[in-house]
Parts: structure tokens; sequence; C-alpha cells
């Protein structure tokens, strides 16, 4: 930080605190997931374990930011009038990319993941990006706020995938958490493991649970 | 017989929300109350009951391996499933477009009441969702006609229960963390646990 405030010239700094805001304000107070309801969809379905839920992490990352970033590149020549359609086919492309190189190097995560990959074309998260912000703002500055959204998308997911991991199979990352504790008490010490986190319930119940506990931190009341 | 249990699989079974998440943003931000609920939801059943079968066909004679051979023979080869993604979201686009149009011009005030989320079904997960796992289940094109109308009317029935719960929901008190969004989700799990019942019918 000191080092961009010492060559300081009449160009904004490039972290300066309102570029810092864009990727901090999503990570909490202004989370896309726990506070505007958005992204959901493609949120809980892959979120049974940690490993695709990482994948598919990093996947939304590369597309938002990449989407935010040409979208800003051409927002002066887009229609208003077409511009669903533009952005539709350049986050189209974008997933399309992801899905072929899922598909090349990590073909397991790939059938793992099926159609979800595909999904992020509408997750919501991406659109409202580009709608809100991307069209409005300079490339670097719609970078680092689909950056932001993004990682605040991430945590969630993560977050909700931790739990249900943990929980619902007794492992994270595919470890055996359960079977290591069982192993260091004996063998009565049996940890059961809840079906119901495996289950599309665990998942809502995991999200409601986790927006009750951000949002009374932060204060945010919904009307 | 095969066709129906399809359809009732694709409603209550494999329900849309309950099983898949899909079509999640809409279904939380247009469920406070059943008349808006219940003209999204008939839009989304017409959308996906259309762009299934569209979508089946443009798979079927454009896009898959090999699927371009009624053309000629030596085209054969070509393998153009790489293109899925944006030609299936080009179709939706376009039919939503078109739903648009008929609603302002028939029914112009479910359309004030639907307001920006008749544009936003293009970007509804379920709509894309329904013509991608048609594509990946190799349905014919009977299954994937009943498949996008059941779908449909899954997601109808899910809107309109949680539309229905959230207007009683309003004279309660609730925590203030839970208000809205976290209190909604708690319920979406809990009719999730009485969708899984419908799991153990065997058809």
């Amino acid at each position: 930080m000191s080092a961009e405030t010492l060559e300081k010239k009449p160009a904004e700094a490039l972290l300066s605190k309102r570029r810092k805001k864009l990727v901090t304000d999503p990570l909490n107070d202004d989370n896309p997931v726990t506070v505007q309801v958005l992204g959901i969809c493609s949120a809980l379905a892959v979120t049974t374990q940690l490993k695709p839920t990482l994948v598919m992490a990093i996947a939304v990352i590369f597309v938002i930011v990449m989407s935010n970033f040409v979208i800003s590149l051409m927002r002066n020549t887009i229609p208003g009038r077409v511009r669903i359609i533009v952005q539709l086919a350049v986050v189209a492309t974008l997933v399309t990319l992801v899905n072929e190189v899922l598909k090349a190097f990590a073909y397991d995560m790939y059938k793992e993941l099926s159609v979800f990959v595909g999904l992020i074309i509408t997750n919501c998260i991406v659109m409202g990006r580009l709608e809100a912000f991307a069209l409005g703002n300079k490339p670097y500055d719609s970078v680092l706020d689909g950056f932001g959204s993004a990682l605040g998308y991430s945590w969630v997911i993560l977050a909700v995938a931790f739990f249900r991991e943990l929980l619902g199979s007794g492992s994270l990352f595919g470890l055996p958490i359960y079977d290591y504790i069982s192993g260091i008490f004996g063998p009565d010490f049996h940890l059961a493991t809840n079906g119901l986190m495996v289950s599309p319930v665990g998942a809502f119940m995991i999200l409601g649970i986790i927006i009750w506990i951000q949002r009374t931190k932060t204060g945010y009341v919904e009307h | 017989m095969e066709l129906f249990n399809l359809g009732i699989r694709s409603i209550f079974i494999d329900n849309m929300i309950f099983a898949y998440f899909l079509g999640m943003c809409s279904y939380l931000a247009v469920s406070k109350k059943v008349s808006t609920a219940m003209g999204l939801g008939a839009a989304v059943i017409f959308v996906l009951t259309v762009t299934v079968p569209t979508n089946w066909m443009l798979n079927e004679y454009v896009l898959k391996e090999g699927a371009l051979s009624w053309i000629s023979p030596g085209l054969a080869e070509i393998d153009l499933s790489f293109l899925r993604f944006i030609m299936f979201i080009a179709i939706i686009a376009a039919m939503v477009q078109l739903v648009e149009m008929i609603v302002e011009k028939f029914a112009p005030a479910l359309y004030g009441a639907l307001g920006i989320f008749l544009p936003l079904i293009a970007v509804n997960c379920a709509i894309l969702g329904g013509s991608l796992f048609m594509a990946q289940r190799d349905y014919t094109l009977a299954e994937a006609a009943v498949y996008g109308f059941g779908s449909g009317v899954g997601w109808l029935l899910a809107i309109i229960a949680l539309a229905a719960i959230r207007e009683k929901l309003k004279y309660s008190n609730v925590p203030n963390g839970l208000k809205g969004l976290g209190i909604t989700m708690l319920l979406t799990g809990l009719m999730g646990l009485a969708f899984m019942s419908f799991m153990g019918i065997d058809l």
C-alpha cells in the first residue's frame, strides 16, 4: 500500500480505498448469497463434498472476473436493447471454455459436476454484476468488483460444503475424519453420520443457519 | 405409461427445486404473493414446455456427434456438442422474448406484476437446467416434452406452496436475522423434507 501512495499521480492508486471496498464489501456486508439472495441456484447442488465445491468456486471466480472484464471493455458499444443477449453470449462462451478445460484435464470432476458447470451461465451473480457494475464502470474496477463478489460467493458455498461433508459423510476433502476420531478413542466411540446433510434438505438448513448468523453479526434486517 | 411415469417423476420426485435447487433466485424473490407466484410459475411452465423440445431438436439434428449426417454423410464426423451451452441459451432467450411480447399484449396486468422477473426467466437456472438434463439423459422427443412440462409443473407447485406459507408468515414474529431469506431457506428445507416422502413411490 505504501509503495502505491509514494508514486501517487493524478490517476487513482492501484489499490485505493474505494477499490479495496469493491473487493471486501461483497465478502460480508454486501454478500451476494446471504444478503442479495443471488446465485443460490447452482450453489447448493454441488456442495455435498468440498472438492467439487472448490472446483465450482474457482470456475465461478474465473467466469465472473473475465465476463466483467470483457463486458466492461465493450460497455460503450453494446446497444441497450440487446445487452442481455450480448452478456449471455459472453458468459456462455466463457463457461464453454471452463467446461472444455475440465473435460480435458479433470474428467472425473467433469462427470461429477455434470450440468452444474453449464448452469454457471444462469448464475444470477454473474448477470447481476454485469448489469449492475460492469456496464457502467472501467475494466479494472469491474475486475475487482467481480473478484470480490465471486469470493463472497465462494466462501459461503465452501462453508456450506464443509458442514455438509463433515456431518453427512464424516470426511473433509475425502479424508475420513470420523474414522480418525474413532481410531483415537477406540472402536466403542462411534460417530454417526447424518444422511439428511447429504440430501438437499441439509443444504437448505445449513445455508439458512449461515444466513442467520451472518445477518445477526452484520445487523442486516430484511423487510 | 412410461411417459406418465416420467411426468410424475419430474413433478414430485426429481422436483426442480427440492432435488436440484434449480431456479432458486426467482423462487426466493417472487414468492411473496401467491398471485405473482402463480403468474411466474405459469410462465416457467410455458417456457420449459416450449424450450426443452426445441432444444431437443437442435441437439438431435445439429449439435450431437454425427447429427449433421442428415445433410450429407460427409458431415457425419462433426461433433458440435461443445456449442450446446451457447445454442441452448440463445433459444431460451429468444423464447422468453416471445413470451414477454405475448404476455404484454394479452395480459398487461400480469406483465406489470411480473415486471423485471419476466426477462429474468431467461437466466432462470430451471429453464437451462431442464434442457441440459434432457441432453444428458438422452430423452426422446416425446419424453423431452413431458419432462419439460412436468418440471415446470413441479416448479409451479413449489413456488405457490412457498408463497402461500410466506403470506401467512407475515403475521408471525421471526427473529431479526432470520427475516426474509433466512426463514425462507429453512422453510424450503422443511418443504423438501415433505417432498422426500415421494421418493418412496416406485415408478
